[in-house]
Parts: structure tokens; sequence; C-alpha cells
């Protein structure tokens, strides 16, 4: 469990984050959104034990990240952006250097990293030197390292960057899996990554906390307005003119129609149901029949695109 | 115990990554060279006018040189490449506090430069067979040599510390040590009061009193601050990212 309460971060006089304020429950996996240098990997190393706040603090299990860096540090597994290893180094000689300084001692090591290397998926290259490896397998022993104490708290900061589509599945899947019973962090710029693995979502901007929401709430929020996407026959031209003057359309844009002969038009509007019965209504009436209504959600990189911006303004 | 891993994975990368073994094989073979050169000059000028015993401190002298040759490399790696790794971004998120990681690499390099010392050791050995020397001498010289050997340890982990490029911080330490050689080369430039001060803390004038086979008081405690500086100083360079960011 991750308890943050105004956490603020000042590399002098440059702010890295400032007031920021979340819980992460035991089984959750919380995506860490925000462009370059928005703060997440501050925010990360604090949560590490790396550097303490300037003002706020972060509670991980219970204990003060800068009163007790060292017990938190037992129960967290970092993974950095970069997947640090040393390349003169064997895998097992690694994982048990990382074991013997994260504290665990003589046969729960041994077991710990057996334990690992199944999970990791790398018992074939177990006694290979680090840096003959591929990157895929680097990542993947970075990975290792960061699980090797069992920590309950897990920061991953991208992943799944560098890895190869069928990898990139694979880290995933073993996310979600680790995420039962561990609170995980995920720090990314995939976002369907996050959609795919996060319950919940975290938007840092300019180091400040922008949302906090499930992916799916959150672009239910963004949507003032609908996108639908209509299909239908009839009416020459494609009526878009006409139905830009119906109140309550914002927009019409055409497309592809699936249906031989028929037209296709993606309209945003109020989200009103009098508006999209207004619509239907008139391309019925002033066309043909409708094939196909159906509501188009923004991914999540729109939502994320769209709160950035909006933030700017 | 973090202590003692941190050595342990140094050593082991040391002799690794093959920097060990060309360091010792220069480092052999110049105090060799030095050796040989310092024997012949004895027997050429000052065969039985002079005890043997002054040999040492010709030998000793020179060592200074060698080790001033050996150490930069030796420490250049200590904190530059784990920088240039990444590696210290997760060893600062380990159950680790920051004078333990400046402990275990400082007493690798240490134990680097025993290990290069006690092979030398041979030199004495050869010559305690064929002439009875003084042996307490000898290992006072050592232990001279070995003192001064630390502080280049100690100067060349902080400068290791402060960038994370091994040449810049070999260049920087061999600088440094050379001022430490220099400093009171120049009488003419430094008025009597100032070649006081230089006096006192010229790093390389403090091995005489060892290599005439006496320990001074005054020198070990110069030795001992000298070392409490440089590591502070490094402790101190590895604690700053906690009040200012890093890359």
């Amino acid at each position: 469990m991750i308890q943050v309460e105004n956490l603020t971060k000042y590399y002098g006089p440059i702010r890295g984050i400032e007031d920021i304020t979340f819980t992460i429950d035991k089984g959750e996996v919380v995506g860490l959104l925000g462009p370059n240098g928005s703060g997440k990997t501050t925010t990360m190393r604090i949560l590490t034990g790396f550097f303490p706040p300037t003002s706020g603090r972060a509670l991980i299990n219970g204990y003060d990240v800068t009163k007790k860096p060292l017990e938190v540090q037992r129960h967290t597994g970092y993974f950095p952006e970069r997947a640090p290893l040393y390349p003169e180094m064997s895998v097992t000689d690694y994982l048990g250097f990382v074991g013997k300084v994260k504290g665990i001692k003589g046969e729960k090591r041994k077991e710990q990293i057996d334990n690992v290397i199944v999970t990791c998926g790398i018992g074939e290259i177990a006694d290979r030197l680090i840096g003959t490896l591929s990157k895929g397998f680097r990542q993947r022993v970075c990975l290792a390292q960061a699980l090797l104490n069992d920590p309950d708290i897990l920061v991953l900061d991208e992943p799944t960057i560098g890895l190869d589509p069928r990898q990139v599945v694979e880290v995933r899947k073993l996310i979600k899996n680790l995420s039962r019973e561990r609170t995980v962090i995920l720090c990314t710029h995939i976002l369907p990554e996050v959609s795919e693995t996060c319950n919940r979502v975290i938007i840092i901007h300019k180091g400040k906390l922008i949302a906090m929401d499930s992916p799916e709430n959150l672009q239910e929020k963004i949507q003032k307005n609908t996108q639908t996407l209509f299909q239908y026959y009839g009416g020459n031209g494609g009526l878009g003119s006409e139905l830009m003057g119906l109140p309550g359309v914002i927009n019409v844009e055409k497309k592809e129609a699936n249906f031989s002969g028929a037209q296709a038009l993606v309209i945003q509007s109020e989200k009103d149901e009098a508006t999209l019965r207004a619509i239907s209504t008139f391309i019925t009436q002033h066309g043909g029949p409708i094939m196909e209504m159906k509501k188009i959600s923004l991914t999540l990189e729109e939502v994320f695109l769209e709160l950035v911006t909006e933030e700017e303004l | 115990m973090g202590v003692y891993y941190i050595l342990q994975r140094e050593l082991r990368s040391y002799f690794q990554s093959f920097i060990a073994y060309v360091l010792i094989a220069v480092f052999l073979l110049l105090a060799g060279y030095f050796f040989y050169t310092d024997l012949v000059m004895y027997v050429a000028f000052s065969y039985q006018k002079v005890s043997f015993n002054k040999i040492w401190a010709y030998y000793f002298n020179d060592i200074r040189y060698v080790l001033m040759v050996a150490i930069p490399p030796l420490t250049m790696r200590l904190f530059a490449e784990e920088k240039k790794l990444g590696t210290i971004e997760l060893l600062w998120t380990y159950p680790l506090r920051d004078w333990e990681l400046l402990t275990g690499k400082y007493l690798a390099a240490l134990f680097f430069l025993s290990l290069m010392l006690l092979l030398t050791l041979l030199y004495p050995a050869i010559t305690y067979f064929l002439y009875h020397i003084d042996i307490t001498s000898v290992f006072v010289g050592y232990f001279g040599i070995f003192l001064l050997g630390s502080s280049f340890i100690a100067c060349g982990v902080l400068i290791s510390s402060l960038t994370e490029n091994q040449i810049v911080a070999a260049i920087g330490t061999f600088g440094l040590l050379l001022m430490f050689w220099f400093l009171t080369w120049n009488e003419a430039a430094a008025n009597e009061k100032l070649m006081k001060i230089l006096l006192n803390i010229s790093l390389f004038d403090r091995l005489y009193t060892f290599t005439k086979g006496a320990i001074d008081l005054k020198d070990l405690v110069f030795f001992f601050n000298f070392h409490v500086f440089f590591i502070f100083l490094t402790w101190l360079s590895l604690t700053t990212r906690k009040w200012r960011g890093i890359k």
C-alpha cells in the first residue's frame, strides 16, 4: 500500500513535483502517465527511497520513506528506465549479489533466485554474461532483480521499451500476474499498455497531479460531447452540410463506408439524447435507412493529450 | 554486511574485467625495474661504504611514482562506471547506506593495493637471503608506502564520484596527485610562510621518515586527516542527490 501526501520536490529553484497526493491499495496496478519531464521519475525515485522529498510525505506499507528508508527499500522493487546491469557479471552471479545487498539470507536467497529465474523466463541464459545478452533478456534480468526480494511494492519505469511484440505481451501478462499480491506502479508512454494492464491512471503534468481515475472513467469524463458513427443509404452528397445545421451538432466528418453504396459520417455532437434522436430522424427522412449507429469512444491516448493540452491553456 | 558484499563484487569485477592483470603486470614491471636500477646503483657507487639499508630509501621513493601511475586506473571506475551504467541508481534504491557503498569500494581498492605491494615483497625477500638486512625498517617503509597509496586511493575515489566518465576520473586523479607531488618544488615562487604550509600538506614528502625506518606520529596524524578529509568529501558528493537533482 502506498500513501502519498502533498509530496513536493524541488531541485534548487526548479520544481520537480508539487503537492501530489494519492493512495494506492494492495493488488492495484496504477499507471503513471505524463509527458517527458513531468515529474514521473521524481515521484518514483522518492517512493524507492532514492532521495527524500522536499516536503510532504510518502508512506510505503506504513513506513515513511524519509524516516525509515531501509525498511521501505526492503519491501520495494524498482525497474529503472534504462534497465542498468553490470555487463561483466553472469546472470546468476548478478542476482546473487543483488540478493545479498537486498538482505535476503542463505537458503531463502537461493530459493528466490530460482523463483525469479522461472518467473522472468531467464533459465536458458542464467549462466551467461550479462554483456552478451540481447535487449529483451537484459530487460528481463533487470525485472528479475526488482522481484528478487518478493517486494510488496513494484515500481516499473517503462518496462516494455525495446522488447519485440511477443515479449511485450509476455511482460504485460507478467505484470498483471504479479499485481495480485502487490502494489504496482507502472510508468509508461505506451498508452494502450495502460488501458490493458492498469486499474487506475494517475496523470502528472508539469509536476502536478491533474487526473486520477480508472481508464474508463477518465475517457468518460473527458468526453463532454460524443462521437457517433452513422452509416446509411441515400442522401446524395452525404447530408454533411445539412446535418451541421442541426442544433447540438459540433462537427461532421466523412468516412469510408463498410456497406457498398452507403455513406458514412462521424458526427461529433452534444451528449444528450434529443440531439442524437434529431440526427437519426434527419438522416432517415432526408436520406435513407440507417445501417449502423455506433458510439466511438476516445482512446486513452486522446484522453491523455486532451487533459495535458487543456491544462496548458 | 553491505560493505562486504560491495567489496566482494568490486574485487570480482576487477578480476573479471581484466584491468587487474594489466595493472599488476605494469606495476610489477615498473617496481621491478626500479628495484633493479637501485640495486645496480648501490653496487656501483656505494658498495661497502654505505649500509645496505640505504637502498630501501631509494626504492620506496621510486615506488611512489609507480603508485602515482597505478592508482588512477585502479580507482577511476569505482563510481564513474556505476554512474555511466546507471547501476548506481539501483544501488541507491537497495537497503544499503551510502557509507556502506563508499567503504566497500574504498576497501576493494585498498585490498588491490595491498595485493600489488605484497607481490613486491619478493625483492626484499631475495635480498634477505643474500645479505642481512634490517627487516623492521623494510616493513616500516612498506607501511609508509601503503599509507601513501591509500591516500592516493582516497583522492581517486573522490574524483571518480564526481564524474561519470572514467577517463576524466583517471586524468583528474593523476592531475591531483601530480599537483601534490609538485607542491614543494618551486621554492623561489613561494615565500617562507607559504612554503611552511605547503610542506605541511605535501603528501609525497610524508614518506621520508618511513623510508628511513622510523614512524613519526605527526605523519600518522597527517595521513589520518588526509583520509578523513577526502572520504568525507566523497560521502558528501554521494549524498548531494538528497538535496539536489541528479541527471
